[in-house]
Protein backbone atom coordinates (compact mmCIF):
# COMPACT_ATOMS: atom_id res chain seq x y z
CA UNK A 1 0.00 0.00 0.00
CA UNK A 2 2.79 2.79 0.52
CA UNK A 3 3.45 4.30 -2.45
CA UNK A 4 -0.39 4.69 -3.47
CA UNK A 5 -1.27 7.44 -0.93
CA UNK A 6 1.59 10.09 -1.38
CA UNK A 7 -0.24 9.66 -5.39
CA UNK A 8 -3.56 10.18 -4.34
CA UNK A 9 -3.00 12.92 -1.47
CA UNK A 10 -1.08 14.65 -4.59
CA UNK A 11 -3.79 14.73 -7.42
CA UNK A 12 -6.60 14.98 -4.90
CA UNK A 13 -5.12 17.83 -2.49
CA UNK A 14 -3.82 19.25 -6.15
CA UNK A 15 -6.96 19.11 -7.42
CA UNK A 16 -9.42 20.54 -5.20
CA UNK A 17 -7.15 23.21 -4.35
CA UNK A 18 -7.33 24.16 -8.32
CA UNK A 19 -10.59 23.85 -8.64
CA UNK A 20 -11.41 26.21 -5.52
CA UNK A 21 -9.21 28.44 -7.45
CA UNK A 22 -10.91 28.35 -10.33
CA UNK A 23 -14.70 29.00 -8.69
CA UNK A 24 -13.03 31.80 -7.04
CA UNK A 25 -11.78 33.51 -10.54
CA UNK A 26 -14.95 32.97 -12.04
CA UNK A 27 -16.43 33.95 -9.21
CA UNK A 28 -14.90 37.24 -9.38
CA UNK A 29 -14.84 38.14 -13.29
CA UNK A 30 -18.36 36.69 -13.62
CA UNK A 31 -19.85 40.03 -13.08
CA UNK A 32 -17.04 42.05 -14.96
CA UNK A 33 -17.61 40.13 -17.97
CA UNK A 34 -21.59 39.68 -17.98
CA UNK A 35 -21.14 43.75 -17.92
CA UNK A 36 -19.08 44.05 -20.76
CA UNK A 37 -21.32 41.76 -22.96
CA UNK A 38 -23.89 43.69 -22.29
CA UNK A 39 -21.75 46.96 -23.05
CA UNK A 40 -20.57 45.38 -26.49
CA UNK A 41 -24.19 44.89 -27.46
CA UNK A 42 -25.55 47.84 -26.09
CA UNK A 43 -22.93 49.45 -28.28
CA UNK A 44 -23.75 47.09 -31.47
CA UNK A 45 -27.50 48.45 -30.98
CA UNK A 46 -26.44 52.13 -30.83
CA UNK A 47 -24.37 51.38 -33.26
CA UNK A 48 -26.59 49.64 -35.86
CA UNK A 49 -29.42 52.50 -35.00
CA UNK A 50 -28.09 55.80 -35.36
CA UNK A 51 -29.89 58.38 -33.19
CA UNK A 52 -30.89 55.86 -30.75
CA UNK A 53 -29.85 56.61 -26.89
CA UNK A 54 -31.71 53.72 -25.27
CA UNK A 55 -33.01 50.20 -25.57
CA UNK A 56 -34.61 47.50 -24.57
CA UNK A 57 -35.02 44.05 -25.14
CA UNK A 58 -38.48 42.09 -26.32
CA UNK A 59 -39.56 38.79 -27.11
CA UNK A 60 -41.43 37.14 -29.79
CA UNK A 61 -44.41 35.47 -27.88
CA UNK A 62 -46.69 32.28 -29.18
CA UNK A 63 -49.35 34.79 -29.84
CA UNK A 64 -47.25 36.49 -32.48
CA UNK A 65 -47.14 39.70 -29.90
CA UNK A 66 -44.06 41.29 -28.88
CA UNK A 67 -43.38 41.62 -25.03
CA UNK A 68 -41.11 43.17 -22.93
CA UNK A 69 -38.68 40.62 -22.06
CA UNK A 70 -36.91 40.97 -17.99
CA UNK A 71 -35.16 37.87 -17.71
CA UNK A 72 -32.77 37.44 -21.48
CA UNK A 73 -34.00 33.81 -21.91
CA UNK A 74 -34.33 32.55 -25.67
CA UNK A 75 -32.13 34.48 -27.83
CA UNK A 76 -33.72 33.36 -30.83
CA UNK A 77 -36.85 34.70 -30.25
CA UNK A 78 -35.65 38.38 -29.35
CA UNK A 79 -35.60 41.62 -31.11
CA UNK A 80 -34.09 45.17 -29.54
CA UNK A 81 -36.05 48.17 -29.90
CA UNK A 82 -33.99 51.83 -29.90
CA UNK A 83 -35.80 54.85 -28.80
CA UNK A 84 -34.51 58.44 -29.10
CA UNK A 85 -33.88 61.11 -26.12
CA UNK A 86 -37.80 61.59 -26.31
CA UNK A 87 -38.32 57.70 -25.93
CA UNK A 88 -39.55 57.63 -29.58
CA UNK A 89 -38.90 54.73 -31.38
CA UNK A 90 -35.90 54.89 -33.78
CA UNK A 91 -36.27 51.25 -35.19
CA UNK A 92 -35.11 47.75 -34.27
CA UNK A 93 -32.01 45.77 -33.79
CA UNK A 94 -31.90 42.44 -34.37
CA UNK A 95 -29.65 39.36 -34.41
CA UNK A 96 -29.15 37.07 -37.24
CA UNK A 97 -26.78 34.21 -38.07
CA UNK A 98 -25.53 32.12 -40.90
CA UNK A 99 -22.90 29.59 -41.71
CA UNK A 100 -19.42 31.83 -43.31
CA UNK A 101 -16.59 30.73 -44.93
CA UNK A 102 -14.95 28.79 -41.46
CA UNK A 103 -17.97 29.28 -38.97
CA UNK A 104 -21.36 30.52 -37.88
CA UNK A 105 -21.21 34.62 -38.56
CA UNK A 106 -23.72 36.40 -36.13
CA UNK A 107 -24.71 40.00 -36.89
CA UNK A 108 -27.07 42.64 -35.66
CA UNK A 109 -28.84 44.69 -38.05
CA UNK A 110 -30.81 47.79 -37.29
CA UNK A 111 -34.05 47.97 -38.74
CA UNK A 112 -35.99 51.14 -39.41
CA UNK A 113 -39.83 51.19 -40.04
CA UNK A 114 -40.31 54.71 -40.95
CA UNK A 115 -37.77 54.37 -44.17
CA UNK A 116 -38.63 50.13 -44.69
CA UNK A 117 -34.67 49.70 -44.90
CA UNK A 118 -32.33 47.88 -42.95
CA UNK A 119 -29.87 50.99 -41.88
CA UNK A 120 -27.11 49.64 -40.60
CA UNK A 121 -24.75 46.40 -39.79
CA UNK A 122 -22.43 45.11 -37.26
CA UNK A 123 -21.12 41.91 -36.90
CA UNK A 124 -20.57 40.43 -33.59
CA UNK A 125 -19.24 37.50 -34.12
CA UNK A 126 -17.20 35.76 -36.95
CA UNK A 127 -14.18 33.81 -37.49
CA UNK A 128 -13.89 34.55 -40.80
CA UNK A 129 -9.82 34.58 -42.60
CA UNK A 130 -8.02 37.68 -41.95
CA UNK A 131 -7.40 40.15 -44.80
CA UNK A 132 -10.41 38.39 -46.69
CA UNK A 133 -13.52 37.23 -45.25
CA UNK A 134 -13.16 39.73 -42.64
CA UNK A 135 -13.59 42.67 -44.95
CA UNK A 136 -17.22 42.07 -44.50
CA UNK A 137 -16.69 43.73 -41.12
CA UNK A 138 -14.28 46.56 -42.45
CA UNK A 139 -14.69 47.03 -46.50
CA UNK A 140 -16.42 50.99 -46.47
CA UNK A 141 -17.77 49.85 -50.07
CA UNK A 142 -19.38 46.67 -48.52
CA UNK A 143 -20.93 48.53 -45.55
CA UNK A 144 -22.56 50.71 -47.69
CA UNK A 145 -24.67 48.11 -48.63
CA UNK A 146 -26.66 48.84 -45.61
CA UNK A 147 -27.10 52.39 -45.08
CA UNK A 148 -29.86 51.46 -46.68
CA UNK A 149 -31.10 48.48 -48.24
CA UNK A 150 -34.79 47.96 -48.83
CA UNK A 151 -36.97 45.24 -47.04
CA UNK A 152 -40.13 46.78 -48.08
CA UNK A 153 -43.20 44.99 -47.25
CA UNK A 154 -45.73 44.10 -50.08
CA UNK A 155 -49.39 45.82 -50.06
CA UNK A 156 -50.57 43.60 -47.77
CA UNK A 157 -47.75 43.45 -45.40
CA UNK A 158 -47.75 39.42 -45.26
CA UNK A 159 -43.94 39.43 -46.93
CA UNK A 160 -41.38 40.84 -48.17
CA UNK A 161 -41.68 42.61 -51.48
CA UNK A 162 -38.21 42.03 -53.16
CA UNK A 163 -36.19 39.57 -50.78
CA UNK A 164 -32.47 40.57 -50.17
CA UNK A 165 -30.28 39.94 -52.77
CA UNK A 166 -26.53 38.99 -53.42
CA UNK A 167 -25.19 40.55 -56.47
CA UNK A 168 -21.22 40.55 -57.90
CA UNK A 169 -19.08 43.23 -57.05
CA UNK A 170 -20.13 46.77 -58.97
CA UNK A 171 -23.37 44.95 -60.19
CA UNK A 172 -26.01 46.20 -57.90
CA UNK A 173 -28.62 48.34 -59.40
CA UNK A 174 -31.55 47.74 -57.41
CA UNK A 175 -32.05 48.87 -53.53
CA UNK A 176 -32.66 45.41 -52.39
CA UNK A 177 -29.42 44.18 -53.55
CA UNK A 178 -25.96 43.13 -51.60
CA UNK A 179 -23.12 44.26 -53.39
CA UNK A 180 -20.69 41.65 -53.10
CA UNK A 181 -16.50 41.43 -52.23
CA UNK A 182 -14.61 39.60 -54.70
CA UNK A 183 -12.18 37.43 -52.81
CA UNK A 184 -14.50 37.35 -49.86
CA UNK A 185 -17.42 36.00 -52.03
CA UNK A 186 -18.62 33.35 -49.37
CA UNK A 187 -18.53 35.51 -46.51
CA UNK A 188 -20.67 38.38 -48.65
CA UNK A 189 -23.09 35.92 -49.51
CA UNK A 190 -23.62 34.51 -46.55
CA UNK A 191 -24.46 38.23 -44.85
CA UNK A 192 -27.07 38.61 -47.69
CA UNK A 193 -28.65 35.52 -47.32
CA UNK A 194 -28.32 35.51 -43.31
CA UNK A 195 -30.22 38.87 -43.80
CA UNK A 196 -32.77 37.74 -46.55
CA UNK A 197 -33.77 34.75 -44.43
CA UNK A 198 -34.11 37.24 -40.94
CA UNK A 199 -35.89 39.96 -42.37
CA UNK A 200 -38.38 37.38 -44.13
CA UNK A 201 -39.14 36.34 -40.93
CA UNK A 202 -38.97 38.81 -38.48
CA UNK A 203 -40.13 42.41 -40.35
CA UNK A 204 -43.52 41.49 -41.34
CA UNK A 205 -43.91 40.64 -37.79
CA UNK A 206 -42.23 43.75 -36.73
CA UNK A 207 -44.32 46.02 -38.84
CA UNK A 208 -47.70 43.94 -37.54
CA UNK A 209 -47.23 44.93 -33.94
CA UNK A 210 -44.93 47.94 -34.09
CA UNK A 211 -47.32 49.61 -31.59
CA UNK A 212 -46.36 46.87 -29.28
CA UNK A 213 -42.97 49.13 -29.05
CA UNK A 214 -44.34 52.28 -29.11
CA UNK A 215 -46.52 51.76 -26.01
CA UNK A 216 -43.80 49.71 -23.89
CA UNK A 217 -41.21 52.53 -24.99
CA UNK B 1 30.20 33.91 0.46
CA UNK B 2 31.80 32.48 -2.34
CA UNK B 3 28.67 29.94 -3.00
CA UNK B 4 26.30 32.53 -1.93
CA UNK B 5 27.62 34.71 -5.25
CA UNK B 6 27.71 31.99 -7.71
CA UNK B 7 24.14 31.11 -6.26
CA UNK B 8 23.09 34.58 -7.24
CA UNK B 9 24.93 34.80 -10.94
CA UNK B 10 23.17 31.43 -11.78
CA UNK B 11 19.82 32.64 -11.07
CA UNK B 12 20.34 35.99 -12.55
CA UNK B 13 21.94 33.58 -15.35
CA UNK B 14 18.68 31.29 -15.27
CA UNK B 15 16.53 34.42 -16.08
CA UNK B 16 19.13 36.02 -18.49
CA UNK B 17 19.33 32.44 -20.83
CA UNK B 18 15.77 32.66 -21.99
CA UNK B 19 15.71 36.04 -23.10
CA UNK B 20 18.29 35.19 -25.67
CA UNK B 21 20.74 32.39 -25.65
CA UNK B 22 17.97 29.96 -25.63
CA UNK B 23 15.11 32.05 -26.58
CA UNK B 24 12.36 29.24 -26.87
CA UNK B 25 11.04 30.44 -30.02
CA UNK B 26 14.42 31.40 -32.04
CA UNK B 27 16.58 28.69 -30.30
CA UNK B 28 14.76 26.03 -29.06
CA UNK B 29 11.82 26.59 -31.43
CA UNK B 30 9.22 25.27 -29.16
CA UNK B 31 5.58 26.47 -29.14
CA UNK B 32 5.04 26.95 -32.52
CA UNK B 33 1.19 26.81 -32.96
CA UNK B 34 0.23 29.93 -31.02
CA UNK B 35 3.71 31.87 -32.34
CA UNK B 36 2.47 30.75 -36.09
CA UNK B 37 -0.99 31.31 -35.32
CA UNK B 38 -1.91 34.85 -33.13
CA UNK B 39 1.05 36.62 -34.14
CA UNK B 40 -0.80 38.60 -37.17
CA UNK B 41 -0.94 41.60 -34.90
CA UNK B 42 1.34 42.95 -32.59
CA UNK B 43 -1.11 43.30 -30.31
CA UNK B 44 -2.21 40.15 -30.54
CA UNK B 45 1.16 38.84 -30.36
CA UNK B 46 1.93 40.72 -27.36
CA UNK B 47 -1.27 39.63 -25.60
CA UNK B 48 -0.55 36.17 -26.50
CA UNK B 49 2.96 36.50 -24.79
CA UNK B 50 1.83 38.04 -21.75
CA UNK B 51 -0.93 34.86 -21.12
CA UNK B 52 2.03 33.02 -21.47
CA UNK B 53 4.48 34.38 -19.25
CA UNK B 54 2.02 34.60 -16.57
CA UNK B 55 0.78 30.65 -16.80
CA UNK B 56 4.67 29.71 -16.78
CA UNK B 57 6.10 31.97 -13.93
CA UNK B 58 2.76 30.73 -11.85
CA UNK B 59 2.60 27.10 -12.78
CA UNK B 60 6.66 27.46 -12.69
CA UNK B 61 6.36 28.23 -8.98
CA UNK B 62 3.36 26.08 -7.83
CA UNK B 63 5.09 23.09 -9.22
CA UNK B 64 8.80 23.93 -7.50
CA UNK B 65 6.71 24.61 -4.26
CA UNK B 66 5.30 21.05 -4.34
CA UNK B 67 8.40 19.47 -6.29
CA UNK B 68 8.86 17.11 -2.63
CA UNK B 69 5.13 16.50 -2.15
CA UNK B 70 4.07 14.77 -5.85
CA UNK B 71 5.00 11.28 -6.48
CA UNK B 72 7.29 10.73 -9.55
CA UNK B 73 4.38 8.47 -11.18
CA UNK B 74 1.99 11.33 -11.30
CA UNK B 75 3.86 14.09 -12.25
CA UNK B 76 2.67 14.81 -15.85
CA UNK B 77 -0.85 14.38 -14.85
CA UNK B 78 -0.42 16.76 -12.19
CA UNK B 79 2.14 18.95 -14.21
CA UNK B 80 -1.02 19.56 -16.73
CA UNK B 81 -3.61 20.11 -13.98
CA UNK B 82 -1.83 23.07 -12.37
CA UNK B 83 -1.21 24.45 -16.01
CA UNK B 84 -4.65 23.92 -17.02
CA UNK B 85 -5.69 26.06 -13.96
CA UNK B 86 -3.82 28.95 -14.60
CA UNK B 87 -4.93 29.15 -18.38
CA UNK B 88 -8.04 28.89 -17.23
CA UNK B 89 -7.61 31.53 -15.03
CA UNK B 90 -5.97 33.60 -17.77
CA UNK B 91 -9.27 32.89 -19.92
CA UNK B 92 -11.18 34.35 -17.28
CA UNK B 93 -9.06 37.41 -16.59
CA UNK B 94 -8.88 38.20 -20.37
CA UNK B 95 -12.51 37.82 -21.05
CA UNK B 96 -13.12 40.79 -17.85
CA UNK B 97 -9.85 42.71 -19.35
CA UNK B 98 -11.50 42.90 -22.82
CA UNK B 99 -14.05 41.12 -25.22
CA UNK B 100 -12.48 42.26 -28.43
CA UNK B 101 -9.21 40.82 -27.38
CA UNK B 102 -10.64 37.24 -26.43
CA UNK B 103 -12.50 37.20 -29.62
CA UNK B 104 -9.14 37.82 -31.89
CA UNK B 105 -7.07 35.12 -29.44
CA UNK B 106 -9.87 32.60 -29.83
CA UNK B 107 -9.18 29.22 -28.80
CA UNK B 108 -5.81 29.89 -28.95
CA UNK B 109 -5.73 30.81 -25.01
CA UNK B 110 -7.43 27.28 -23.95
CA UNK B 111 -4.41 25.80 -25.84
CA UNK B 112 -1.64 27.23 -23.84
CA UNK B 113 -2.36 24.36 -21.72
CA UNK B 114 -0.63 22.14 -24.08
CA UNK B 115 1.74 24.54 -25.20
CA UNK B 116 5.16 21.94 -25.05
CA UNK B 117 7.36 25.65 -23.44
CA UNK B 118 5.86 25.34 -20.26
CA UNK B 119 4.98 21.69 -20.02
CA UNK B 120 8.68 21.28 -20.72
CA UNK B 121 9.86 23.94 -18.27
CA UNK B 122 7.89 22.00 -15.58
CA UNK B 123 9.36 18.83 -15.98
CA UNK B 124 12.90 20.35 -17.16
CA UNK B 125 13.62 22.77 -14.55
CA UNK B 126 10.53 23.95 -12.15
CA UNK B 127 10.36 20.01 -10.32
CA UNK B 128 14.48 20.20 -9.90
CA UNK B 129 15.20 23.82 -8.61
CA UNK B 130 14.24 26.06 -5.97
CA UNK B 131 11.63 28.26 -6.62
CA UNK B 132 13.58 31.78 -6.58
CA UNK B 133 15.52 29.63 -9.71
CA UNK B 134 12.35 28.34 -11.02
CA UNK B 135 10.63 32.18 -11.08
CA UNK B 136 13.56 33.57 -12.64
CA UNK B 137 13.43 30.79 -15.29
CA UNK B 138 9.83 30.99 -16.03
CA UNK B 139 10.02 34.94 -16.63
CA UNK B 140 13.10 34.89 -18.47
CA UNK B 141 11.45 32.22 -20.67
CA UNK B 142 8.45 33.69 -20.66
CA UNK B 143 9.58 36.99 -21.66
CA UNK B 144 11.61 35.92 -24.45
CA UNK B 145 8.76 34.31 -26.00
CA UNK B 146 6.49 37.08 -25.91
CA UNK B 147 9.45 38.60 -26.92
CA UNK B 148 9.28 36.78 -29.59
CA UNK B 149 6.00 36.81 -30.41
CA UNK B 150 6.52 40.24 -30.80
CA UNK B 151 8.78 40.72 -33.36
CA UNK B 152 6.48 38.43 -35.62
CA UNK B 153 3.67 40.04 -34.55
CA UNK B 154 5.35 43.71 -35.48
CA UNK B 155 6.43 42.16 -38.90
CA UNK B 156 3.65 40.55 -39.90
CA UNK B 157 1.16 43.30 -39.03
CA UNK B 158 3.30 46.33 -40.23
CA UNK B 159 3.39 44.61 -43.88
CA UNK B 160 0.41 42.65 -43.94
CA UNK B 161 -1.92 45.85 -42.70
CA UNK B 162 0.34 48.78 -42.38
CA UNK B 163 -0.56 49.70 -39.30
CA UNK B 164 1.81 48.47 -35.72
CA UNK B 165 -0.62 48.37 -32.75
CA UNK B 166 -3.15 49.55 -34.99
CA UNK B 167 -1.51 52.87 -35.74
CA UNK B 168 -1.24 53.44 -39.90
CA UNK B 169 2.15 54.46 -40.33
CA UNK B 170 2.10 54.37 -44.10
CA UNK B 171 0.17 56.60 -46.79
CA UNK B 172 -2.87 55.83 -48.50
CA UNK B 173 -1.08 54.67 -51.37
CA UNK B 174 0.10 51.32 -49.78
CA UNK B 175 -0.57 47.94 -50.70
CA UNK B 176 -1.55 45.46 -47.67
CA UNK B 177 0.64 42.63 -48.55
CA UNK B 178 -2.23 40.08 -47.26
CA UNK B 179 -0.47 36.56 -47.27
CA UNK B 180 1.72 38.12 -44.40
CA UNK B 181 -1.84 37.88 -41.89
CA UNK B 182 -2.52 34.67 -43.38
CA UNK B 183 -0.86 31.28 -41.88
CA UNK B 184 1.73 31.42 -44.72
CA UNK B 185 2.94 34.40 -43.46
CA UNK B 186 3.47 33.16 -40.17
CA UNK B 187 5.83 31.22 -41.43
CA UNK B 188 7.92 33.51 -43.99
CA UNK B 189 8.64 35.68 -41.27
CA UNK B 190 9.60 32.86 -38.62
CA UNK B 191 11.84 31.55 -41.58
CA UNK B 192 13.24 35.01 -41.51
CA UNK B 193 13.92 35.70 -37.60
CA UNK B 194 15.07 32.35 -37.74
CA UNK B 195 17.43 33.03 -40.43
CA UNK B 196 18.44 36.06 -38.91
CA UNK B 197 19.41 34.08 -35.14
CA UNK B 198 21.19 31.35 -36.88
CA UNK B 199 23.32 33.83 -39.25
CA UNK B 200 24.03 35.19 -35.67
CA UNK B 201 24.90 32.09 -33.75
CA UNK B 202 27.31 30.82 -36.79
CA UNK B 203 28.97 34.57 -36.50
CA UNK B 204 29.79 34.67 -33.01
CA UNK B 205 30.95 30.65 -33.41
CA UNK B 206 33.45 31.89 -35.96
CA UNK B 207 34.47 34.76 -34.11
CA UNK B 208 35.36 32.61 -31.20
CA UNK B 209 37.02 30.41 -33.33
CA UNK B 210 39.52 32.55 -34.35
CA UNK B 211 39.74 33.95 -31.47
CA UNK B 212 40.69 30.83 -30.20
CA UNK B 213 43.47 30.13 -33.15
CA UNK B 214 44.58 33.74 -32.57
CA UNK B 215 45.67 32.90 -28.89
CA UNK B 216 46.50 29.32 -29.54
CA UNK B 217 49.80 31.01 -31.96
Amino acid sequence: MTGVWPMYRAMVGIGLACGLLIVTVFQLTLPVIERNKAEALQRAIFQVLPGASSSTAFSLDADETFRRQEQPADAARRVYAGYDDQRRLVGLAVEAQGMGYQDVIRVLYGYSFEQDAIIGIRVLESKETPGLGDRIETDPAFLENFVRLDVSLTEDGSRIAQSIEYVKQGRKTEPWQVDGITGATISSKAIANMLSASSAFWIPRIQRRLDDFRTAG
Amino acid sequence: MATSVTQRTSTTDEFLKGLWRDNPVFVQVLGMCPVLAVSNTARNALAMGLATLFVLVMSNTVISLLRRFIPKQVRIATYILVIATFVTVVDYVIQAISLDLYKALGAFISLIVVNCLILGRAEAFASRNTVGRAVADGLGMGIGFAFALLCLGAVREILGSGSLFGVHLFHEGFQDWVVMILPSGGFFTLAGWLLLFNKLEQRKTARARALAEETAR
